[in-house]
């Protein structure tokens, strides 16, 4: 279905890591991306910019890149719109609940031998992978 | 200075996205799926990004403050509490549902795709919900008498 891809893994996930250290290194941030787009949501928070200006970031990159050629991502997603919207909830209330998500507890929080994260990271993988289990080989199947 | 800093952080960071295939969530469920054609991609993902970014951080550990703020502001607990346990449970159950995690769902924003636009306002809503769950849950706590004096008050998130 798809071609497993090593180099260019390894190699955007470098680019990952090195926004990740730089974060730290400059403005003593954790490059969670929960956290920052969380922390603007809350009303009582003070420090906003640097917030949108990270969040400006992200979706500058494919803009950026595609002043190179490539094209804009408008990735194909199999399930409906209504499991979509769930989804995208369920996202939205775990990482605020359990603090962080891929990149905050994943990449950074292993990066910190963060008991906590290790504990995170481990419990939401065997969910998606069970969850995607069952989608495709228990209902699917 | 910050401000710019941050910038640049999250263009690198949304590259590193880009060039790694994590914003097609079809190669993330590609990885999710230990029972289909596995695509073992994210592992190396993953392996790329912590080594790099524990490199950086031991750096930043030996230094007194970041280039352009005050302090480092790390994150500083370490109990696993409920909270912690469910909402990575709800988190993975929405991210094998689609495939989508909120770094790639905002670098996907760009292409402007209903799907996207639908899952980033969903997840906004959630995180919203988010809090206001929480709200409502320490104001009742605060109301019973004493129920709360030795929990400590959640401090900085991990992420």
């Amino acid at each position: 279905m798809h071609d497993f891809t090593p180099i260019s893994g390894l190699a955007g996930g470098a680019l990952i890591g090195l926004a990740a250290a730089l974060l730290m290194l400059l403005t003593g941030r954790i490059a969670g991306v929960t956290g920052i787009v969380g922390g603007l949501l809350q009303p009582d928070t003070a420090d906003r910019g640097w917030r949108i200006a990270f969040i400006a970031g992200l979706i500058a990159a494919p803009l950026v890149a595609a002043l190179f050629g490539a094209p804009l991502p408008r990735p194909t997603m199999n399930a409906s719109l209504v499991v979509v919207a769930i989804a995208g909830v369920l996202v939205g209330f775990g990482t605020r609940m359990g603090n962080g998500c891929t990149s905050g507890h994943g990449v950074c929080g292993f990066a910190r031998l963060s008991g906590r994260s290790i504990v995170a990271t481990f419990i939401f993988m065997t969910a998606a992978i069970v969850t995607v289990a069952i989608v495709r080989h228990v209902i699917g199947g | 200075m910050p401000v710019l800093a941050s910038f640049v952080c999250g263009l690198v960071f949304g590259a590193g996205l880009l060039i790694s295939g994590m914003t097609d969530p079809q190669k993330v469920l590609g990885f999710l799926d230990l029972f289909g054609a596995w695509d073992a991609t994210l592992a190396f993902v993953m392996a790329g990004a912590v080594a790099v970014a524990a490199t950086g951080f031991a750096i930043a550990r030996r230094r007194a403050a970041p280039a352009f703020s005050a302090r480092f502001l790390w994150p500083d607990r370490n109990d696993i509490d409920t909270p912690l346990v469910g909402g990575a449970l709800l988190f993975g159950i929405g991210w094998g549902l689609v495939g989508i995690c909120p770094g790639p769902a905002l670098v996907n924003l760009a292409g402007l795709s209903l799907p996207i636009v639908v899952f980033v306002v969903a997840m906004l809503a959630g995180m919203i919900g988010q809090n206001l769950f929480d709200r409502n849950l320490w104001r009742r706590r605060a109301a019973a008498p004493r129920a709360i004096e030795t929990s400590p008050l959640p401090s900085r998130a991990d992420g």
